[in-house]
């Protein structure tokens, strides 16, 4: 177990490196850096100037070294200045980065809360009539995409039965209540179906069966044996999913108005202020591959088979 | 027992069979629909006219019109053009450049394999609509670019699967036998290899359409996909989104087209998966 944590951290040297190498790259393919935003508006600035500020700001060294030097500085905090506000990017996205952790973990409660006992029941019920609704109700789910589902919420809750605020007041639990609703829904619909496959698979191994011919009690078999070992891959998938709510909160904030690092992101984009979007693709990625690790090596703990070493790792 | 599970068996496949039939064929209809979509509305979606702006869905206008006076009708139909339409040709790229790269890395192998499957890990590592986010941001709206962007995203998804694949083929007696028999390189992959392989990526590619379509509307709402006045479904919601108390219909309409064409399309690439792969159904 220890060396399988080992090794997986040293992969994960790499996988850093590639993230924060694409996005710097990335974005100097844009064409343009903080000088020529600087002077960009005033026009005739003579080319002395522009180089100096150039020299001065290190943009006319080699491509690696402003990228070692980019990282270096990323380490400490420091990524420097907004093209549009003229803050400090690492402060304003830290400081906008617990609206959307706070939006996330409430998305993916209501998801746990919602999708994992439905999952189970359609899986008991496998074929009957409450499983092709449930599995119905999936399938619409997952075809409603975030920002449809997101404007039907506002016509139905705001706008018709007045129960909740159109554009959220800051980061309310109450404004936050539609912008989780909506993450949930489509995070639901596609988690359900895969807790529903997870417990069906375990329902069908030999083990259930030969426990329902000694007479055990199908609902002891579900609590005691399927639940729990299915529980490790319900839990798993929970946290791979976390990816496409990290990329989805973006839509959804800036529909909802809600002041998170999607919708600076999205704002960022409209306004083409680079070392902000820098920020937020860097972050999210490092936010991302940390979810992916913790889950990993929680998995690898809490599965018997693998934390004795009967199985390969 | 046995009797018992051999004739199920037969009544499933006989449904996923009708099955195919009915949404193969409600796809082709949309596709259709897009294909043609400039003879099929029945007025100009670009024409204003202001005298009946935003007037309710009636029997001279189905979904209504838009605050320019815009038939939604029309407009949605010619939305389908752009929606439908690029939707499959940002599939069809991803699954070739997925597969030529995919290909490439499990048959030749060795320090360019890894290179490869180095960067798609990179790109694997990025969570969801992150990138694409940022690479359609950097080069500026339109759907050329979102199409880009989300390809950048995509391709490495189809590229392990085509590797993992080829790999699989290479270990196969045909495989060999041909390779001694002396065919070149090219024809092996083009004669022997693709047709081996090419099954579960094109089932992948058709369960991949409605995300697509999704991700795609979803980049033009905001305003990094097609642009207005384009009619293009995720655009034409966005721009009357501010609308949506007084005149829900302009956004309604556009987004109950999207969301059929993806409940279509993800029907499609179920039954095609249960088709390919028996096994999967439950």
């Amino acid at each position: 177990m220890y060396k399988y944590m080992v090794r997986r951290l040293f992969q994960l040297i790499p996988v850093l490196l590639g993230i924060t190498f694409l996005s710097f790259a990335m974005m100097r393919a844009a064409g343009s850096d903080a000088v020529t935003e600087m002077y960009g508006e005033k026009g005739a600035v003579s080319q002395e100037i522009i180089d100096a500020k150039r020299a001065e700001l290190g943009l006319d060294r080699p491509f690696a070294e402003q990228y070692f030097s980019w990282l270096f500085g990323m380490l400490r905090g420091d990524m420097g200045t907004s093209y549009v506000s003229g803050r400090d990017v690492f402060d304003t996205f830290a400081s906008k980065l617990p609206a959307t952790l706070f939006l996330t973990v409430l998305s993916i409660l209501t998801t746990v809360i919602v999708s994992i006992p439905l999952g189970i029941v359609a899986a008991v019920n496998h074929d009957r009539v409450i499983d092709y609704i449930l599995r119905f109700i999936s399938f619409i789910g997952n075809s409603m995409p975030g920002f449809f589902a997101a404007l039907l919420l506002l016509q139905l809750l705001s706008i018709r039965l007045k129960l909740l605020p159109v554009i959220s007041d800051g980061t309310s639990l109450k404004s936050a209540v539609m912008p989780a609703l909506t993450l949930a829904i489509s995070m639901s619909a596609k988690y359900m179906r895969q807790v529903r496959a997870a417990v069906l698979e375990e329902l069908n191994k030999d083990y259930v069966t030969g426990a329902r011919a000694r007479g055990v009690k199908n609902s002891i078999i579900l609590r005691k044996s399927v639940l729990r070992t299915a529980m490790l891959t319900i839990i798993t998938l929970l946290a791979l999913s976390v990816g496409s709510l990290l990329g989805g909160t973006a839509i959804i904030e800036s529909i909802f108005m809600w002041d998170g690092v999607g919708k600076l992101a999205v704002d960022a984009i409209t306004m083409r202020d680079y070392p902000l979007i820098q920020a937020y693709v860097v972050w999210m990625a490092i936010i991302y591959v940390m979810v992916n690790l913790i889950t990993d090596l929680l998995y690898h703990a809490f599965d018997p088979r693998i934390r004795q070493g009967n199985l390969q790792a | 027992m046995k009797e018992y599970t051999i004739r199920t068996q037969k009544i499933k496949k006989n449904t996923v069979k009708l099955r195919l039939i009915i949404f193969g064929s409600l796809a082709v209809i949309l596709l259709l629909c897009s294909v043609f979509s400039e003879h099929l509305t029945p007025y100009d979606p670009y024409l204003q006219d202001l005298s009946c702006a935003k007037a309710p869905p009636s029997a001279a206008h189905w979904f209504g019109t838009d605050r320019y006076g815009r038939d939604m009708l029309s407009r949605v139909i010619a939305g389908s053009r752009a929606s439908i339409y690029s939707t499959l040709l940002l599939v069809l790229i991803i699954t070739v450049i997925g597969t030529c790269v995919g290909v490439f890395c499990g048959w030749y192998g060795r320090w360019i394999d890894t290179v490869l499957m180095r960067i798609s890990d990179m790109f694997l590592a990025f969570p969801g609509l992150v990138f694409a986010l940022a690479v359609a941001g950097v080069l500026g709206g339109g759907l050329q670019n979102a199409i880009i962007a989300l390809t950048a995203i995509s391709w490495p998804k189809y590229a392990r699967i085509a590797r993992s694949q080829t790999l699989a083929q290479k270990e196969m007696t045909y495989f060999k036998a041909a390779r001694l028999s002396g065919s070149s390189t090219l024809k092996i992959i083009i004669r022997h290899l693709l047709p081996n392989i090419i099954g579960p990526i094109l089932v992948t590619s058709m369960l991949d359409i409605g995300t697509m379509m999704m991700e795609l509307a979803g980049l033009s709402f905001l305003g990094l996909g097609a642009k207005p006045p384009t009619a293009e479904w995720g655009s034409m919601m966005s721009d009357a989104r501010s609308l949506l108390t007084t005149v829900p219909w302009v956004t309604l309409s556009p987004g109950i087209a999207i969301f059929i064409s993806v409940m279509i399309f993800n029907l499609l690439g179920d039954t095609i998966r249960d088709y390919a792969d028996p096994k999967s159904r439950r």
